[in-house]
């Protein structure tokens, strides 16, 4: 026997545990399926090698983009804008769009970009697939705002206001509608810079009526701008604000008015806690009436519980002489308080510790039991644990003397925060200390008054 | 026609001396017995506001140059003739011997012109129509008439000067004739016959396209037993030091192509090994050609030296070529009639000269190493206290240390290759378009993406790719001074190899076949590779392998089960002949 031939015999046994080991691990195994199903994915044909060289570039991009190489992500660019003349049109006509981002991302941020190489490229892309004129447009116009070049994004969104280009499709109607209010937006910049300067000036400078004339001026093309596109629906905030401010600042307050209820109670807008505020904020300028107000926040109220004017909410509530609006006031204080955002805001606090005490005093312990019971699992370890009692106390002893009140009235005397508030020795707290501990022992929910 | 206004017209024509002229719709004259058309006219009309039309009455009269904007009446196979003709060029700045591009390569496309009968032949496909006496009378006084011998046509320049003299001197003759018979052809392509061209299928007939002049390209290197393998070959075209995409943008300005030209001459894919690999032996078939020049010993494509240069390239041990020796001899790959290419036997195919090879050195590295995620592993731990503690002795080869370098190399070098693959721009500076209305489109298109990539390049840094790589055949290099990279040409197999009297015993006893079981039928399937079968080393080396090739993977490991087909079978029947002639060698 040859010495190879030995070495050659060992296969065989060997094989046989391959083959077992192979024929149980690799279960059913089709390489070509995958291919066939690769193939039906793309429409029957072989994805191309250019397809590939574009897909894989693509992702180069993407990872550069992400890890903020710039240059990287520029050397790959380079490369890709060979998508421009794929013979695929569906992907030839997508090219432009993918190009504009990826493009200006990356000149937004390379070193050696400067505003003008962003110039050229966006009016270069610009008249690329003439399908994103307007909205490349505008972003060239929001570029330049953020270099504080004011004066020609004007000019730039004037430039796409007038563009016009085969049929008018309703999507470009309410870019051009973007388009004219981002240039409303810009004059009103303008017209409350000059109407600052207005305000500065005497009204018997000579210059008074001039700065004035344009002031008015400066309005009436704004509200042309913005008024079209705050009637379609939308969150347009900024365009409100500075309309209605126009509006108010020319006397027109059913016109604002109009605008602002609109905004906030049209169903078909999307819902925007910023439109009640709006709103509020105007009636509350315009000295409403109080169950106005009411009305307005009690929506604010289901959208955000939290929001700082809750507490306004609960004032206006509390002095208002319906009894289901006593109750409200109670819900809506424990409702801020449920956020951790609001957990150190004192005036809160207060406000429930005072309030508490008034209803309870009142006979409304139902209200504080209705309210109390869905929050005593867990408000004692979220507001008044140890920790919080310590703490609070090292930071704020008024948060924590009103903290401890309501730990009190809510969990009875023998509640931590209390007690090691009640502990704690303070001069010139120790009078309200002592109250507190008395109003406690007389209101607690925890002993019911015999 | 409009031959009663051209009678005021009495010269002789330049090309047959006749005096009969008719008017084309342009107003020119030409002759109505060869069809020269003269740069005389009877009153000028411009026509150039509707092309189309312009193009079909221009076909009525004949013309070797219509106008600047339409360009030169060409044809499709002088296109890839003019394709062929720098590939040749750029295979001679390559190295490779001139006579590849005079005698082979010229004779190779002659006998196809004249096996797909569109040239030198009594019949050309594009005559049939053409009547015959003006065949004749061209005929009479070309001396490329008879039919020629397949390589034995030494003398004749071929393309010396590029277009202009060969498709003048001999192919562009035969057409000329033959131009009547073109009716509305031309208006879908810059080419005359494209539009019949891309919708010819006769049976029998191979059809010239983009990766067939690659098969030519790699028959004639083949035939010149170069040292240029098929994958180096396509790794040239990949880095573009040979002309394939694209070709077409260096044809002459008049060379107009759109339409169907695009189709035909234009290229969105890599040619791939397989596909060139196969289109070769089509080709071959086709032509008929007879046995090729036979691959002997010293032939750069036999196995020895094959293997010598991959194991080089991937930096094993230079003693490994014994063994990988011993291999081919026990293969029988190594013979002549093995290697040799003859097209003319009954079941046409040639060696994967280098896939082989590499297959070789594999099976060699699984004898040695047995690549089970396991022996490879302690056989480097011996390794490597050998070398710890004899340091002034010729190192054993330590399998671990090598993975590490070779895979940090191997890793480096793919990363490059798909960031180079990812940054490959396939558009031509000559955009091809369909028709004359998409003409200003593509070359705007064209434009826009020349601006945008100038406005980038100046935000790259400040040595962008830093000019073409020059062409090699190694793609890895590895030298003793190279401190961070470990060179291990000169590394000891002692550690794997029984010592004692019979040098070529591995100390490693066992062996794994790649493949079980091999198809009976005649399909070509030989296994299907399924990565996660196989031992991490494998894939490994596989991976490597396949990517200095640029093969799929599964190929190699198709090649490696055919190796070891080969080298167990043998085992069966000759035992005792192979352990004599094992013995002869030594280390």
């Amino acid at each position: 026997m040859s010495d190879f031939s030995e070495e050659l015999k060992g296969p065989v046994t060997d094989d046989e545990q391959v083959e077992t080991s192979v024929l149980s691990g690799a279960g059913m195994h089709f390489p070509w399926l995958q291919t066939c199903i690769e193939t039906v994915a793309i429409g029957g044909k072989r994805k191309k090698a250019f397809a590939q060289t574009t897909s894989a570039c693509l992702s180069f991009i993407e990872e550069a983009l992400l890890k903020h190489q710039w240059q990287q992500a520029a050397e790959y660019m380079y490369s890709y804008f060979q998508t421009l003349e794929d013979s695929d049109t569906y992907k030839r006509q997508a090219a432009p769009e993918i190009i504009w981002k990826l493009g200006s991302e990356i000149l937004f941020y390379h070193p050696k970009s400067n505003v003008e190489t962003f110039n050229t490229f966006a009016d270069r892309m610009k008249n690329i697939g003439i399908m994103n004129y307007l909205k490349i447009s505008l972003q060239h116009a929001l570029y330049l705002l953020h270099h504080g070049m004011l004066e020609d994004a004007k000019r730039n969104l004037s430039e796409a206001e007038t563009w016009r280009h085969g049929e008018k499709t309703s999507s470009r109607e309410i870019l051009i509608n973007l388009i004219q209010a981002y240039k409303g937006l810009l004059q009103y910049y303008t017209w409350s810079k000059k109407k600052r300067e207005l305000s500065e000036l005497d009204k018997d400078d000579y210059a008074y009526s001039a700065v004035a004339q344009d002031v008015f001026n400066h309005s009436w093309k704004t509200s042309v701008n913005i008024s079209a596109l705050i009637k379609i629906p939308g969150v347009w905030d900024p365009f409100v604000k500075s309309y209605v401010e126009m509006l108010e600042f020319y006397g027109d307050r059913d016109g604002a008015q109009e605008v602002l209820t609109n905004y906030a109670y049209d169903e078909k807008f999307p819902s925007n806690p910023n439109a009640h505020i709006y709103l509020y904020n105007f009636l509350k300028r315009q000295k409403a009436p109080r169950s106005k107000l009411i009305s307005v926040l009690k929506i604010l109220y289901q959208i955000v519980p939290s929001h700082k004017l809750m507490l306004e909410f609960h004032t206006l509530l509390r002095k208002s002489e319906k009894e289901e609006h006593h109750k409200l006031g109670l819900e809506v204080l424990f409702g801020v308080l449920d956020f951790a955002g609001c957990t150190k805001n004192i005036t809160a606090w207060k406000y429930l510790a005072k309030y508490l005490k008034k209803t309870l005093m009142g006979n409304h312990l139902v209200w504080v039991q209705e309210e109390w019971n869905s929050r005593k699992n867990w408000w004692p370890s979220f507001h008044f644990s140890y920790f919080w009692a310590k703490s609070d106390w090292k930071e704020d002893t008024a948060l924590a003397c009103e903290k401890a009140f309501v730990a009190g009235l809510l969990l009875g005397k023998g509640c931590r925060y209390f007690r090691y508030i009640l502990k704690q020795d303070h001069q010139i707290l120790g009078k309200k200390i002592k109250r507190m501990k008395r109003s406690v022992k007389k209101y607690s929910i925890v002993n019911p008054r015999l | 026609m409009d031959l009663e206004e051209a009678k005021e017209f009495k010269e002789r024509c330049t090309q047959c001396e006749a005096v009969s002229w008719g008017l084309t719709d342009e107003g020119k004259y030409y002759c109505t017995s060869c069809h020269n058309v003269t740069e005389r006219s009877k009153e000028v009309i411009n026509t150039d506001v509707i092309p189309n039309t312009q193009i079909k009455t221009l076909n009525r009269g004949l013309k070797r140059k219509n106008n600047s904007e339409k360009g030169w009446d060409w044809y499709v196979c002088e296109g890839f003739q003019y394709i062929l003709y720098q590939q040749a060029e750029a295979l001679k700045n390559l190295g490779v011997g001139p006579e590849l591009k005079n005698d082979v390569l010229h004779n190779l496309w002659k006998r196809y012109l004249q096996k797909s009968k569109q040239a030198y032949c009594k019949n050309p496909v594009y005559t049939t129509r053409r009547k015959p006496t003006v065949l004749e009378d061209n005929l009479s006084h070309s001396d490329w008439a008879s039919e020629p011998e397949l390589l034995s046509d030494v003398n004749s320049p071929f393309l010396e000067s590029g277009m202009e003299s060969q498709s003048d001197v001999h192919t562009r003759k035969s057409f000329r004739i033959s131009k009547a018979s073109q009716s509305e052809t031309s208006v879908c392509s810059g080419s005359l016959d494209g539009v019949e061209y891309s919708q010819r299928k006769e049976k029998g007939i191979v059809k010239m396209t983009m990766p067939q002049t690659l098969a030519f390209c790699y028959l004639s290197l083949l035939w010149q037993r170069e040292a240029i393998t098929l994958s180096d070959l396509l790794r040239f075209v990949e880095e573009d030091h040979i002309p394939y995409k694209n070709a077409f943008q260096h044809f002459p300005e008049q060379m107009k192509l759109y339409g169907r030209d695009r189709g035909i001459f234009g290229t969105e894919s890599r040619p791939s090994y397989d596909d060139i690999y196969k289109k070769t032996i089509e080709v071959a078939t086709f032509l008929d050609l007879p046995r090729f020049p036979y691959i002997t010993e010293d032939c750069y494509l036999h196995p020895n030296i094959l293997c010598m240069k991959y194991l080089m390239e991937v930096n094993l041990p230079d003693e490994m070529h014994s063994l990988t020796c011993h291999v081919v001899k026990m293969t029988g790959m190594g013979e002549v009639d093995f290697l040799t290419f003859d097209p003319i036997a009954k079941m046409a195919k040639t060696v994967k000269y280098d896939v082989q090879a590499v297959a070789i050195i594999v099976v060699v590295l699984k004898l040695l190493f047995l690549l089970d995620d396991n022996l490879e592993w302690s056989l480097s731990n011996l390794a490597e206290k050998h070398n710890e503690k004899n340091k002034k002795d010729k190192p054993w080869f330590d399998f671990r240390k090598w993975y590490q370098i070779m895979k940090k190399a191997f890793d480096e070098k793919k990363q490059n290759w798909e960031e180079a693959r990812a940054k490959y721009l396939w558009k031509s500076e000559k955009p091809l378009y369909y028709s004359y209305v998409d003409k200003p489109v593509a070359y705007k298109k064209r434009e826009m993406v020349v601006n945008l990539q100038k406005q980038f390049s100046t935000l790259v840094g400040s040595t962008p790719t830093a000019g073409k790589k020059s062409p090699s055949s190694f793609q890895f290099n590895w030298t003793e001074e190279d401190t961070e990279r470990t060179c291990f040409h000169g590394h000891s197999l002692q550690g794997v190899l029984k010592e004692k009297g019979q040098p070529l015993l591995t100390k490693n006893s066992l062996y794994w076949l790649s493949t079980q079981k091999f198809c009976r039928c005649y399909c070509t399937h030989v296994t299907t590779y399924e990565e996660s079968n196989y031992s991490l080393s494998y894939q490994f080396i596989l991976n490597l392998f396949s990517f200095l090739l640029r093969i799929k993977t599964s190929l190699l490991h198709e090649e490696v089960s055919l190796v070891e087909k080969e080298l167990f079978k043998k085992k069966y029947s000759v035992t005792k002949k192979k352990s004599k002639s094992k013995k002869v060698r030594r280390y």
